[in-house]
């Protein structure tokens, strides 16, 4: 082990997890999830998809029903929370209301044992790194929102933990500080190289934080990858819908073809080339996904392999772009970004207009 | 173009016309929300005036009355007004002279023909043993007698040669009485009319008040002790189990008291349930049964029982509110789950316990029916006190000044917990 290169091994490890609360649903469902030392990794997903479950699991609240959980290539299945040293951050703050802040953030440097010089160093230079040193004499009641937020993420980090989980943090926060948060977070967590286990329901705050982002739903991670990689290419049609806006085709596959293609038959006789990336195989169903920022507006007659003619419907002016919607081999619903660039297309409602795109930009995925 | 609309703008309000029309709006404006607000405090009042009016009757009233009658002394001013006049200028010290003598015999005269008589001897026996019978005796004879009455009243009865019951008058002339308070405290005058203790052998009411106050105080941490983990459990027990669980509760309150009472007479009586378990399980013998009942164990172990919801619930209200993120907060920030409840839970608490105990305290020091069932001889409270005095004794004064001298010690520490916990942290619900 001592030969290993520290990066190589897992920091949290989930080995074959489940959890059910009622003896009757999986809650979670095989869970496996490695996760790096420093890394921010988010668990994003709806509503009761088992993402608060699994930080639970983790601190130590919940007992998982089988499987192993190991920290730093040990398995804490048995450790009580208070013993595994993870700092938390809870959804409502969770500040003790009849402390301080200064008390609040000596509280886990005194149930340490540690000196209380040292803590009064600690609890004050925690305050200047969430940017509040004169509030430590302050009742947490008397603080903002995002005051009671950054002393919440400091309670958590003040007794220098290596790994830390935030629970919806920024929840009960406006746009504006939310955003604002989100930087301050990141750069907390880039200068003490904490990792990070981050949950939300929000995928612009999981793209714009995260290293790598574990999409949940139904109690199984459906995609675990990098931002970018997740937006651009998702490998099925529930991290499709549910990252970035998504044109939805339904057809059924025609034929598969070199260079992972495939064709993909619509319904109204239309066939489109697409990458074949979760289909089964020649006559099975599909879901084509396709980008609205993908779609070229009066290509050029055979310079894309899909160039289909379409009746514009809506126009939405956005500033920088303009939101349209046209129907498109029976689907009316099929959105299109045109950027408003300089000589752009100028679109009349009612209008018909040719539409395309690459096969690599469309992904055939499960139906 | 910008600059013609500031000077028309700022030529407008020069024009006396446009400034009289917004003050008049402005007054009228203030007038009209005077009067709606006059309307609505009005409703306000109204709304109130009902409970505001029982309260009255039923409250303010009969406290008043309590506090008037525990310091009225009409009886002897009253009844015996000549007396009363002559007697003014006795020094006190040998017998009255004749005047006053024969100022008594016109009173009781007077009193036996209006039959108030009586009131005043019962009222001059508090103060002299003996004094009832004396104006009795007195009283059947007075036709009878002829001047000088000072002969003729201590021909009557010896003891109108004694001046104990000259200077009692003397001293409670006055229409008010410090009396029925010294005799409340087991104090009394002596016969240089200063205030000293009875003799130990008639002192009731320090220890009665003592044995009140910190029974009482018992109680209130017997319910603290088993009222709180119960309130925990409701508050953090899934909503069906903690449904039922306040049911349990509540039971006690669906059942009467007495009910209640005379239950925990058949468990704790000799020939009780307890007894007849220890002594089937051969712990005592059969002629060694504990005595649990008639005493103040009696009394505690009931009264814990009777008032444990009245803890229970304010400790759950407050609980209810605690989300347990906090108890989990602090788990993760390292604290053990002792430490956690201590430094964390304990704390958030504190309001609830506070006003659980002043609530289970006040209803204690004040409770009659559970202490005279079982409280037997040692397990009576002030309140049992009051009550033979109202009911047996009629000595209403003594039953007054006992039940204001409770009021005054329940104020008391309101004022003391107002101090160290503020009232305003208490929450009932
Ligand atoms: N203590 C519990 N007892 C029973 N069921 C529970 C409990 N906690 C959660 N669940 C169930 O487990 C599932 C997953 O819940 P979880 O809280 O992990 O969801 P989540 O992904 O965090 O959702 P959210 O985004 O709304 O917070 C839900 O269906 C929920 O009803
Ligand atoms: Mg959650």
């Amino acid at each position: 082990m001592a030969q290993e290169d520290p990066q190589e091994e897992p920091f949290v490890q989930f080995k074959d997890v489940q959890k059910t609360y009622d003896g009757e649903t999986l809650v979670v469902k095989n869970l496996n999830l490695d996760i790096a030392k420093g890394e921010f990794l988010t668990m994003l997903g709806p509503s009761g998809s088992g993402k608060t479950t699994c930080l639970m699991m983790l601190a130590g609240f919940e007992t998982s029903t089988r499987g192993q959980i190991l920290l730093d290539g040990r398995p804490i299945n048995n450790v009580p929370p208070h013993k595994r040293g993870i700092g938390m951050v809870f959804q409502n703050y969770a500040l003790f209301p009849h402390m301080s802040v200064a008390e609040n953030l000596a509280f886990p440097l005194k149930v340490r044992k540690i000196d209380s010089a040292t803590i009064e160093e600690k609890v004050n230079r925690a305050l200047e790194m969430v940017r509040l040193p004169e509030m430590g004499s302050r009742r947490p009641a008397q603080l903002s929102g995002g005051q009671q937020q950054r002393v919440a993420v400091a309670r958590a980090l003040v007794f220098d933990p290596d790994l830390v989980l935030m629970d919806e943090p920024l929840g009960a926060l406006d746009k504006n500080l939310r955003e604002e948060m989100q930087f301050e977070i990141k750069h907390i967590h880039e200068n003490l190289g904490v990792t990070v286990v981050y949950v939300t329901h929000d995928q612009s705050e999981a793209l714009t934080m995260s290293n790598r982002i574990a999409v949940f739903d139904d109690g199984v991670i459906q995609q675990l990858d990098e931002p970018d990689q997740l937006y651009e290419k998702p490998v099925n049609t529930f991290c499709a819908n549910f990252i970035g806006e998504n044109n939805r085709l339904d057809g059924e596959v025609k034929s598969m073809d070199e260079g992972g293609l495939c064709t993909v038959a619509l319904p109204d006789g239309t066939s489109i080339k697409a990458l074949a990336v979760n289909v089964e195989g020649v006559g099975s169903r599909t879901a084509l996904s396709l980008r609205p920022e993908r779609v070229r507006i009066a290509p050029e007659a055979g310079s894309l392999p899909n160039i289909f003619p379409a009746r514009v419907e809506e126009l939405i002016y956005l500033g920088d772009h303009i939101r349209t919607r046209i129907s498109l081999c029976g689907n009316d619903q099929f959105i299109v970004k045109v950027p408003n660039a300089q000589g752009h297309a100028t679109l009349k409602r009612g209008a018909t207009v040719d539409v395309g795109w690459v096969a690599d930009d469309c992904r055939a995925l499960d139906p | 173009m910008a600059e013609p609309i500031p000077v028309s703008a700022n030529g407008a309000p020069g024009t006396p016309g446009a400034t009289d029309t917004p003050d008049d709006d402005v007054s009228s404006l203030k007038a009209r929300l005077r009067r709606a607000e006059r309307r609505r405090r009005l409703t306000a009042m109204l709304l109130v005036a009902p409970l505001f009016a029982f309260l009255l009757v039923s409250f303010l009233i009969p406290m008043g009355d309590m506090l008037l009658r525990s310091v009225d002394n009409w009886q002897i001013p009253n009844v015996l007004p000549n007396t009363v006049e002559r007697i003014a200028a006795w020094d006190g010290e040998a017998l009255p002279e004749e005047a006053v003598y024969a100022a008594m015999a016109a009173d009781i005269r007077a009193g036996k023909e209006s039959g108030e008589i009586g009131k005043a001897a019962t009222r001059l026996n508090y103060e002299v043993s003996g004094a009832r019978s004396l104006f009795n005796k007195t009283r059947r004879r007075i036709e009878r007698i002829e001047p000088p009455y000072k002969a003729a009243l201590i021909d009557i009865d010896r003891r109108w040669g004694q001046p104990d019951i000259w200077q009692a008058i003397k001293r409670e002339s006055g229409p008010y009485t410090a009396s029925y308070y010294l005799a409340a405290a087991d104090l009394t005058y002596n016969a240089e009319g200063e205030v000293v203790a009875v003799p130990e052998y008639r002192q009731v009411y320090v220890e009665l008040f003592i044995r009140t106050i910190w029974m009482s105080l018992a109680i209130t941490g017997l319910t603290i002790l088993l009222g709180y983990p119960v309130a925990y459990l409701l508050a953090n027990l899934p909503l069906r189990y903690s449904n039922l669980l306040m049911i349990l509760v509540l039971l006690p309150f669906w059942t009467s008291l007495l009910v209640r009472t005379t239950t925990w007479i058949t468990i704790l009586q000799s020939q009780g349930v307890i007894n007849d378990i220890l002594v089937w399980l051969g712990l005592i013998a059969t002629d060694e049964r504990l005595q649990l009942i008639h005493n103040k164990i009696g009394t505690m172990v009931a009264m814990t029982h009777i008032l444990l919801p009245f803890m229970i619930l304010p400790l759950y209200s407050v609980m209810k509110t605690i989300p347990p993120s906090y108890m989990r907060a602090a788990r993760s920030l390292g604290a053990t789950p002792l430490t956690a409840f201590v430094k964390v839970y304990l704390p958030q608490t504190v309001s609830g316990v506070g006003a659980g105990s002043i609530l289970v305290f006040i209803l204690a020091i004040g409770y009659y029916i559970t202490p005279a069932l079982v409280g037997g001889e040692t397990g009576q409270f002030i309140s049992n006190f009051i009550a033979r005095h109202m009911l047996v004794s009629l000595n209403w004064g003594l039953a007054a000044a006992l039940g204001s001298m409770l009021l005054a010690g329940v104020l008391v520490l309101y004022l003391v917990y107002n101090k160290l916990v503020g009232i305003d942290n208490m929450k009932l619900g």
